[in-house]
């Protein structure tokens, strides 16, 4: 105690210190990897080969052209594919999560409380346990290849309801539905013109979170989709990993990982506010 | 309280919009049925059928009752997956969250005025949203051995050969746990802000006035009130570790390797579904629906209890 009252400043300055160097260094670590790839996209083949460089190379167009122009593997067509089945899942996920939180949160019944312990269960099964009956019934229903069965699942999206049954619980009051109804409005007018637009704000993160999750989803695509045309972006990386190495162009290869990965850093580094906050809200509040 | 007391006013009013209640949730819960609850019973049948792909043959589906069963525990290497599962998952979990205690202790403690602290939030939390598979891809071709990695460390004089790290238990395992490591820290310090945050104030004043030092504040005040959400952490964590499947598939492309020290349960489901062994893909998803199913009761309990303390 006597000695840190001696050294208060020096030693408060160089307690600030670590603390800056700690955050400095998990940055670097966050950053290193995703630097290496941007460094690595930029360089042909041969340089890659050569060895290690820290700065980036004059190949970009190359490998872009490169990638853009193979015929095996189709990263654009697997791009496009991952955008429309990400989109479609959100808006159906996010849609009918709203609807599922506002039926519990707005009406009374008997069944209401099941209903939503029951679904907070579903959200802690994997989605795993289930995916050999998922196989053999979509290939029953000749639904192989097909966006279908990656789509209208996403209906069922248990913790977007219970994010959005938490935020209708803080900032959407009963009185708005007596007010309609006293106008005239029918239960499903009121949703979609009145309760929709409240939830503006809780739709738009979990409408990131659920971009995301179906734009890097890997496990069921990986079961559904096997034709080229078919396959969404994850698929595209497995198959770069399951092929030769030694016939590789690297350079196109880096710039293939980069085409997965820069997309969703672009749209996180503009939305990051949004993110960040909404990352506790859905969860467990202290 | 108040909105129930206003329902229960207006009971009488309330009774003719019962079956808006049951219309709106008629979707969630018809595609449900399809396409999760059905394929999960049948992939419960099927677990007590012998039925797989010998050669173009199919055998069976014949009724085996439990064999599948002690098939797995006795033949297979279903306790070696699950060892190698929930090491990988130690591994990252460990670093994760001290790691992620310390950064929320530091952004919460209004005394200590760090700079940029949004900046270090929104880096530590992006590795969250990169697509894992391609995240493990990069580290494949970085930690290659005549990757990036390896040519950096030769060129600084740190090593005289490259490090072949797929090749070995310990660096495969450690690529891994390193992965999930960054993945997941910044999401777990942002909970655990939130958790602290939480904690009342004037907790905090009462122990500056005493003169306490942000270490004893940190082990005697922040810890003990922090234990439901650091449970709550750690059991999800756990869960979602169980789940561990695009990391390992695709930097060992679906092998495990080496010898099958990085193989965990999933991946090993995943080859069942390929190999089209449905008897034993069905076991083990009953085993894994049971073992996560105890780990999510746990979970259940402890957000049912936290709802009820509000």
């Amino acid at each position: 105690m006597k000695k840190y009252a001696i050294y208060g400043k020096l030693s408060r300055g160089f307690r600030k210190g670590y603390r800056y160097i700690t955050l400095i260094f998990l940055t670097l670590l966050c950053i290193f990897p995703f630097y290496l790839l941007l460094v690595n996209a930029t360089r042909a083949h041969v340089d890659i080969q050569r060895g290690f460089s820290i700065l980036p190379g004059k190949s970009l167009v190359m490998n872009v052209v490169n990638v853009l122009g193979n015929e095996t593997i189709l990263i654009v067509r697997g791009m496009l594919n991952s955008a429309l089945v990400s989109t479609l899942t959100v808006v159906l996920s996010v849609y009918f999560s709203v609807m599922t939180a506002y039926a519990i949160h707005a009406y009374d019944f008997k069944l209401k409380k099941a209903a939503f312990h029951f679904i907070l269960l579903v959200m802690t099964i994997p989605t795993q346990v289930s995916a050999l009956g998922f196989v053999k019934m979509i290939t029953a229903m000749n639904l192989k290849d097909s966006f279908v069965p990656l789509i209208i699942p996403a209906i069922v999206a248990p913790s977007c309801v219970f994010f959005m049954k938490q935020y209708m619980e803080s900032s959407l009051p009963l009185e708005i539905i007596e007010a309609a109804r006293i106008d005239g409005s029918g239960e499903f007018h009121t949703f979609n013109q009145i309760i929709l637009p409240i939830m503006k704000p809780a739709v738009a993160v979990q409408a990131i979170f659920g971009f995301v999750s179906s734009w890097n989803n890997y496990f069921t695509p990986s079961l559904v989709l096997t034709k080229a045309e078919m396959k969404t972006l994850p698929l595209w990386i497995a198959y770069l990993r399951s092929a030769d190495f030694t016939k590789f162009d690297m350079g196109q290869l880096y710039m293939m990982i980069a085409f997965s990965i820069f997309p969703v850093i672009v749209v996180y580094l503009l939305l990051s506010k949004f993110i960040v906050q909404g990352v506790t809200l859905g969860s467990v509040k202290g | 309280m108040s909105v129930s007391n206003r329902l229960s006013k207006k009971k009488n009013k309330k009774v003719s919009y019962t079956k808006w209640g049951y219309i709106f949730l008629l979707p969630f819960f018809l595609v449900y049925c399809v396409f999760s609850l059905i394929p999960m019973l049948s992939t419960f049948y099927y677990s007590f059928f012998e039925n797989y792909m010998s050669g173009l043959k199919t055998i069976g589906p014949t009724f085996v009752g439990f064999d599948n069963f002690v098939k797995l525990f006795t033949e297979a290497d279903l306790l070696k997956y699950f060892e190698n599962t929930i090491i990988m998952w130690i591994l990252g979990f460990v670093p994760q969250i001290a790691v992620s205690l310390l950064l929320a202790a530091w952004f919460t403690n209004n005394r200590l005025k760090l700079k940029a602290s949004g900046f270090f939030k929104t880096v530590i939390y992006m590795p969250n949203l990169i697509m894992a598979s391609a995240f493990s891809m990069l580290f494949f071709t970085l930690f290659s051995n005549n990757g990036p990695v390896n040519m950096m460390l030769v060129d600084a004089g740190i090593i005289s050969e490259p490090i072949h790290y797929m090749s070995s238990t310990v660096g495969a395992r450690s690529l891994i746990a390193m992965m999930n490591f960054l993945m997941w820290f910044g999401n777990t310090t942002i909970l655990l802000m939130a958790g602290m945050m939480g904690i009342d104030p004037a907790l905090f004043e009462a122990a500056e006035v005493d003169g306490a030092s942000s270490s004893q504040v940190f082990r005697t005040i922040t810890m003990p009130l922090l234990k439901p959400i650091l449970a709550y952490v750690m059991v999800t964590s756990l869960i979602g570790g169980l789940q561990m499947f695009d990391l390992p598939q695709i930097l060992t492309n679906g092998k495990g390797g080496p010898d099958r020290t990085t193989m965990t349960l999933i991946m090993y489901l995943n080859n069942h579904l390929y190999s089209k062994n449905y008897g034993m893909a069905g076991a083990l998803s009953v085993i894994i629906f049971i073992v996560t199913g105890a780990l999510s009761v746990l979970v259940f309990k402890m957000l049912s209890a936290q709802r009820e303390e509000r």
